[in-house]
């Protein structure tokens, strides 16, 4: 079957796809985004969570013809140009990175956190996070980086003030 | 996965058309595109009905109605659902991870399968998944099981939180199916396993559930969902406890109690709410209430906890609703 979503916020398309081909898989094979990674393939992991219609989900989890006429995001989509977004360049600064398999679902994750809670408690970070799993177990790193993204947001956003 | 074919349908009469006893219908897709590459589940066609509207979170005299195919994220975080039946939005918060609640529905929540190893394992055998096949769980690993409506077929517990909060309500399913639409008390549609545990629920072919209509109580504002489990997040229950409680000068005058992780399907406990009703509410009457309402447990070799954890948990909720 022939599916065409927004991806990034281009339109595409993607041509000859199996009904039972995930979203990951399309993202990563057929539309040559790798970013998302394909870990557990069963939703439990969080390596492969993309925004879908603004909603960080698990790609995995999402047959293909699920995502006909609809928008995705993927970590690539996040960055402007050679700009890094907020949250990844704290995950850079926080070391929050070891092998790196998890990293892409965190970013998105993150983003989608701090778009919707700009100061999230550590309880509140932890509840966000806790579809992703980092089998490094760099998890301390890990809230360094959320709290460090947090908080250039909350600067910035004083500075526009 | 084993091939099929995938269709998106347009209205409810053309999902019907698409039925046959080989297909599936597919609404957040997080339960079945996940049993399907498992090869658990293997429909010969899936119908997407994630155009069929099936939306909408409203509250009127008779109470709440939630369209099958809202989400759970956006369930949970309804500010009516929260003030009014704060014990379904807990539990659905309490549910999965963010990602998977962005993504699954209300419907099918309802209709997820048990989390049983066996189920989900093809290699070995399950009465649920391969009628007659037998039931390793009843001696093998069975920590996660049930101890009440079990059988010589089945121990495999019910995972849905939020179908332990709605049961414990009285809210209803509403159903529409190829021969129209008919509404059945959620306690009630889903069947104990006897001897033929393949049959989950009282679906008839063709059928979706469209919407639940959860009834007007007043005392639900005082309600809560307490589930424990073994990590603080994104794990299935040991067992939970979903209670409501209308109390005044310290008596309880009326209480609804569920629970879950326990059973092989959302288990009411008429016997402790009966115990409870007119009594002042002390440590010492929860107790002796919830271990009335909780006597048929029937615990296996690994989940003998299960009992005398879910009592605490019961006494603790009911405790810190009164307090």
């Amino acid at each position: 079957m022939r599916i065409t979503f927004t991806c990034n916020g281009r339109l595409t398309e993607a041509d000859g796809v199996w009904e039972g081909e995930s979203l990951l898989y399309v993202l990563r094979e057929r539309v040559g985004l790798p970013g998302s990674k394909n870990a557990c393939e069963q939703g439990e992991c969080g390596s492969c969570t993309v925004y879908l219609d603004g909603d960080p989900v698990c790609s995995c989890l999402v047959a293909a013809g699920q995502v006909q006429g609809r928008e995705v995001r993927t970590v690539e989509g996040l960055a402007d140009g050679d700009e890094l977004d907020p949250v990844q360049q704290a995950f850079v600064e926080a070391g929050a990175v070891q092998c790196g398999f998890c990293t892409p679902g965190l970013l998105v994750q993150t983003h989608d956190l701090l778009e919707r809670q700009a100061q999230p408690s550590d309880a509140e970070i932890r509840e966000a996070l806790s579809g992703n799993l980092c089998r490094c177990t760099g998890y301390e790193k890990i809230m360094d980086a959320v709290r460090l993204a947090a908080a250039r947001r909350a600067e910035s956003a004083e500075r526009v003030n | 996965m084993r091939a099929f074919e995938y269709a998106a349908a347009r209205t409810p009469a053309d999902a019907f058309a698409r039925t046959t006893p080989r297909t599936a219908y597919l609404a957040g897709g997080t339960t079945l595109v996940d049993l399907m590459k498992l090869g658990v589940v293997e429909p010969d066609a899936v119908i997407d009905i994630n155009g069929l509207g099936l939306r909408g979170i409203r509250l009127d005299r008779d109470g709440l109605r939630v369209g099958a195919l809202e989400r759970m994220s956006d369930v949970a975080e309804h500010p009516v659902v929260a003030a009014e039946f704060p014990v379904v939005a807990q539990a659905l918060q309490a549910s999965a991870s963010p990602q998977i609640r962005n993504m699954a529905s209300i419907g099918g929540n309802l209709l997820q399968r048990t989390r049983c190893g066996y189920f989900r394992d093809v290699a070995t055998a399950c009465n649920k998944r391969q009628p007659g096949s037998g039931c390793p769980a009843q001696t093998g690993a069975n920590r996660g099981h049930a101890v009440f409506g079990t059988s010589a077929s089945c121990v495999a517990t019910h995972a849905s939180d939020l179908a332990v909060a709605l049961v414990a309500l009285d809210a209803r399913v509403e159903l529409a199916g190829p021969a129209g639409r008919r509404e059945v008390p959620l306690a009630d549609f889903y069947r104990l396993p006897g001897d033929s545990p393949q049959v989950e629920n009282d679906l008839r072919p063709g059928e979706l559930v469209t919407a639940v209509a959860v009834p007007r109580l007043a005392f639900a504002r005082r309600s809560t969902y307490l589930k424990v489990r073994d990590r603080q997040s994104y794990e299935f229950a040991l067992v939970s406890v979903a209670a409501a409680l209308d109390v005044r000068n310290g008596t309880v005058r009326d209480v609804r109690l569920a629970v879950g992780g326990v059973g092989t399907r959302p288990w009411r406990l008429p016997l402790a709410e009966q115990a409870l009703r007119g009594k002042r509410l002390t440590e010492a009457t929860a107790r002796q209430a919830v271990e009335a309402g909780t006597a048929d447990a029937r615990p296996l070799a690994f989940n003998a906890f299960k009992p005398a954890l879910l009592r605490r948990t019961a006494v603790r909720t009911l405790l810190a609703l009164g307090g």
